[in-house]
């Protein structure tokens, strides 16, 4: 490297210095003597930018790491066996019972009776109570769905795998030493803990995949809750935002690439799209909520509604990006098919549309798993209710994914920490889809001119 | 028939005409000499027929469904008992709803009052009516108007250009959609925010100091008048973003300098994805994260350091808000470090300076004005960042610079004040959206001054 001074300042200084005063002292020798500091601090810049760019991937980890080690679990189910006798008696039916009659009947009694028999030295109340907790309030509609769908059953005594209460199912899961009540923190009792150690040397506790997880709608039971509902809630808005910003957004792009003259009102369109960019999200929510509910009266809380809020909040980036893509495609294209007699419009959708669709589709797909994160805007348009039941139109009452993550995280259960973050990992699987099918479409099918 | 079928038929009939008027097309070129005699293809010709029978028939349908619940509903009016309709407009509009309630859900046969039940016939047969007219009406127009296009089929007649000035109108609106969007945004909530501030003086809501959004429900209840001075909510959005940003600007910046100026390839192949996939991570997951990891963690080191750290702190909210910012920094920086030209650099090496020097000193100041930009969007992202913020930070607005007590935001604010039950007078709901126009105000604010920069900070170099 060329021992120079730094600055022009300290270099003119220099030699007014060596020309006055005449001194021994080279400028050579001026540098010599400050590089070693100057090369510290070069190292400590460096330093500076490591350090900057390895915590951020960091904290990346971090979040990524904390959120699996806290939702692994979720994925995994603990179940009782049960050896229930369907007495008639019990459940309140005659021998040859109605479809109405099977729904009706007594099952909680019959399973409480069945918990009784497994130990029959609880005679008194509370403790009742407490053996009634290790089994899930749903353990009864599992035991209906196997009646109903074989009303034979009735009399015979069947083995039942039920769910268990997420805090016996916590510390199964978690593979706790029963033998010492002591170590394990829990809302369960001693005796509770006793139980369970009976239950699990008998083999009559098993854990399994956790099939309500992708099955059920939300519930007041972390055991019983599930993410179907908000699954299904976030596919039918995310087809609404589809159907809805693409084609206008493509419109908006190809206009404003290809046609808009250079005027005053493309002037304002343009500034206009760029500040919607960056409008906040909870913004549009606002609008939604102005517009489309009071205004039109539309129906809150439906996958409709979401999606056009959304639509309209993924507008801008993907007429920004399609714009992109129908840049790239060179001006020689259009004049070859000028040339050949194309008018405007077909060169447009006969040529540099589809050499521009990888483009289009990729910032689209990026859009899309933006609006898939979106919470906010939702919340204002009221997708934020308790929903047992799956959507079955896009104008039902519905939640989407992120929106059930940001509900569960609210909820006071410990167990449904777990689901939370469970959640939050399907949410991040498909995003990271969706950008993984976005990086592949612009790597196949970008083409360099 | 539901719109959706009749929207569905209207469609059908759009294909068939297009197939039907190509095939028209055809027959009247051959009996001219071939396609080549007509002024446009047959295609445009079947395209011209598609859309006269669309267009209008979609019209009809929309202007249909616009004005039947308003027509429908004074017709009704008549089948209405006395006594509801002395109970004054409130009264009938309940009456009305329920009604339509029962209608919807197929339950006219469980009503046991004989008045109501002869009303709720009426609306039923009303909108059956409505509906059957609007189809024999809108499939009446779809065929009328596509065989009068099917008529202009001729060689002379310019098929391309009629099709071509309707879709150029459709790529002009969609274009337009966005200015659409904005003045809609801006109405609605000045609209609303206007309400509001004929309740509360608009002096008393940026100036005051007490922010108590509750109001009474009984007139006689205690301490519960209600007070809507958002200072607080301002200084609690400035500290938490001032948070925030303390963390992402020198993460975000030094990242970028890195990946701009030493990284290799390699390196830069990976660090940049992974950077983009903390920009990825939807704001709800962030929350989660500082209300279950960070809170707690930064509140037991609190304690530990003999601080008491509050649960909702806003040095969690806004580290964790830092964090979500970083690679929108560094993006946006790495962007204009780019694109300061390599002379400049070369001059600076060429006068002895190291890599460090040269870039202190004239890349990142030659980067400046575009810096600045990229961290005034960063900041307005952060203003109006609202999921960290409604899980992570408080609710109860409290005055303080204070970093480890809780503070709420505006977006809180908005939240909180508009989830569960609303009433639509009530200033309580109106003043989110006076919260919602300052919002969007200063982010807009922010956003044109920082793309102004930005831009100006480009045209330097091109």
């Amino acid at each position: 490297m060329n021992p120079l001074n730094n600055t022009d300042k300290e270099h003119q200084t220099a030699a007014m210095n060596a020309s006055t005063e005449n001194t021994t002292r080279s400028t050579t020798a001026t540098v010599r003597a400050s590089l070693k500091k100057r090369y510290a601090a070069e190292k400590r810049f460096r330093l500076y930018g490591i350090i900057a760019i390895s915590s951020s991937i960091g904290f990346l980890f971090l979040l990524l790491a904390s959120i699996t080690s806290k939702g692994l679990p979720a994925f995994t189910q603990t179940f009782v066996k049960l050896d229930v006798e369907l007495n008639s008696e019990q459940l309140g039916i005659t021998d040859a019972p109605s479809a109405a009659d099977l729904r009706s009947a007594n099952y909680s009694g019959v399973i409480k009776q069945t918990l009784r028999d497994r130990f029959p030295e609880v005679t008194k109340r509370g403790e009742k109570k407490a053996l009634y907790k290790l089994i899930s309030t749903g353990a009864q509609y599992e035991l209906y769905d196997r009646v109903a769908a074989d009303p034979s059953l009735v009399g015979q005594t069947i083995s039942l795998w039920v769910p268990a209460d997420d805090e016996l199912g916590a510390i199964i899961k978690s593979d706790a030493d029963l033998t010492q009540p002591d170590s394990i923190t829990t809302r369960m009792t001693d005796q509770q803990i006793a139980w369970a150690k009976t239950l699990k040397d008998a083999g009559d506790l098993d854990v399994r995949f956790n099939t309500t997880f992708f099955k059920n709608g939300d519930s007041r039971e972390p055991e019983l809750a599930g993410i179907r509902a908000a699954l299904i809630g976030s596919a039918f808005t995310l087809l609404i935002t589809f159907t809805l910003s693409f084609p206008v957004a493509v419109s908006a792009a190809i206009y404003l690439e290809e046609f808009a003259p250079q005027n005053r009102w493309t002037d304002i369109v343009e500034v206009n799209i760029n500040n919607l960019a960056a409008v906040p999200s909870i913004v549009f929510g606002l609008l939604g909520l102005a517009v489309f509910i009071n205004f039109f009266h539309l129906p809150r809380s439906a996958p409709v509604v979401g999606g056009i809020v959304l639509s309209l909040m993924t507008l801008p980036t993907i007429i920004i990006s399609s714009r992109a893509a129908l840049k790239a495609v060179p001006p020689s294209i259009r004049e070859a098919a000028r040339g050949l007699g194309a008018s405007p419009l077909q060169v447009v959708t006969h040529h540099v549309l589809p050499l521009a669709m990888p483009g289009i589709l990729t910032g689209t797909i990026i859009g899309l798993a933006q609006a898939l994160g979106e919470t906010a805007p939702l919340l204002m348009i009221g997708m934020v209710a308790f929903i047992v039941d799956i959507p079955a139109s896009i104008t039902d009452a519905a939640t989407v994914l992120p929106v059930q993550v940001f509900l569960w995280a609210d909820s006071p259960e410990r167990a449904f920490v777990e689901k939370t973050s469970a959640a939050i990992m399907v949410l991040l699987v498909f995003l990271i889809l969706m950008n993984a099918i976005a990086v592949m479409l612009r790597k196949r099918f970008e083409r360099r001119w | 028939m539901s719109a959706t079928h009749l929207l569905l038929i209207t469609f059908g009939l759009a294909v068939a005409s297009f197939l039907y008027g190509r095939m028209q097309a055809f027959s009247v070129a051959k009996s001219h000499g071939g396609v080549s005699a007509m002024h446009s293809l047959p295609s445009h010709y079947g395209m011209m027929v598609a859309l006269w029978c669309a267009l209008p028939a979609l019209a009809v349908i929309i202007g249909w469904k616009l004005l039947e619940p308003m027509v429908v509903s004074n017709l009704l009016n008549t089948a209405i008992p006395q006594v509801v309709l002395d109970g004054g407009e409130r009264a009938v509009e309940l009456y009305k709803n329920d009604l339509s309630n029962l209608v919807n859900n197929d339950r006219i046969a469980s009503i046991d009052n004989p008045e109501k039940l002869i009303a709720a016939e009426r609306l039923a047969s009303l909108r059956s009516t409505s509906s059957m007219a609007l189809v024999v009406l809108a499939l009446v127009i779809a065929v009328m108007s596509a065989t009068f296009a099917l008529k202009r089929i001729k060689p002379h007649f310019r098929a391309r250009h009629t099709v071509e000035r309707i879709i150029q109108f459709f790529l002009v609106s969609c274009a337009s959609l966005a200015i659409l969007t904005t003045l809609g945004i801006v109405l609605s909530v000045l609209f609303e925010a206007i309400r509001f501030f004929q309740q509360v003086g608009i002096l008393e809501f940026i100036t005051g100091t007490k922010w108590s959004p509750q109001t009474a429900i009984r007139a006689d209840q205690v301490g519960s008048s209600g007070s809507f001075g958002a200072v607080p909510l301002f200084l609690g959005t400035l500290l938490i973003s001032f948070i925030a940003m303390i963390v992402a600007v020198p993460f975000g910046l030094m990242s970028a300098i890195y990946l701009a100026e030493y990284a290799s390839r390699p390196v830069r192949n990976i660090a940049k994805p992974l950077l983009e996939i903390l920009a990825g991570i939807p704001t709800v997951v962030y929350g989660f994260f500082a209300a279950l990891t960070v809170a707690p963690a930064l509140r037991s080191l609190g304690g530990s350091l003999g601080l008491s750290v509050s649960s909702e702190s806003a040095l969690a909210a806004g580290a964790v808000m830092g964090i979500m910012i970083i690679p929108f920094v560094s993006s946006l920086s790495d962007d204009v470090i780019t694109a300061v030209p390599q002379t400049m650099r070369d001059g600076s090496y060429g006068l002895g300076s190291t890599k460090s020097e040269t870039i202190r000193k004239v890349v990142i100041p030659a980067a400046l004005p575009g810096i600045v930009g990229g961290i005034l969007l960063a900041v307005s992202r952060a203003i109006g960042e609202t999921m960290i913020v409604v899980m992570a930070a408080g609710l109860a607005a409290n005055m303080t610079a204070n970093p480890l007590e809780a503070v709420t935001t505006v977006t809180v604010q908005i939240v909180t004040l508009l989830t569960g039950d609303q009433e639509f007078d009530s200033a309580k709901t109106l003043a989110a959206f006076a919260l919602g126009l300052m919002l969007f105000i200063v982010t807009l604010c922010l956003n044109i001054i920082a793309l102004r920069v930005v831009r100006k900070y480009r045209e330097q170099y091109e």
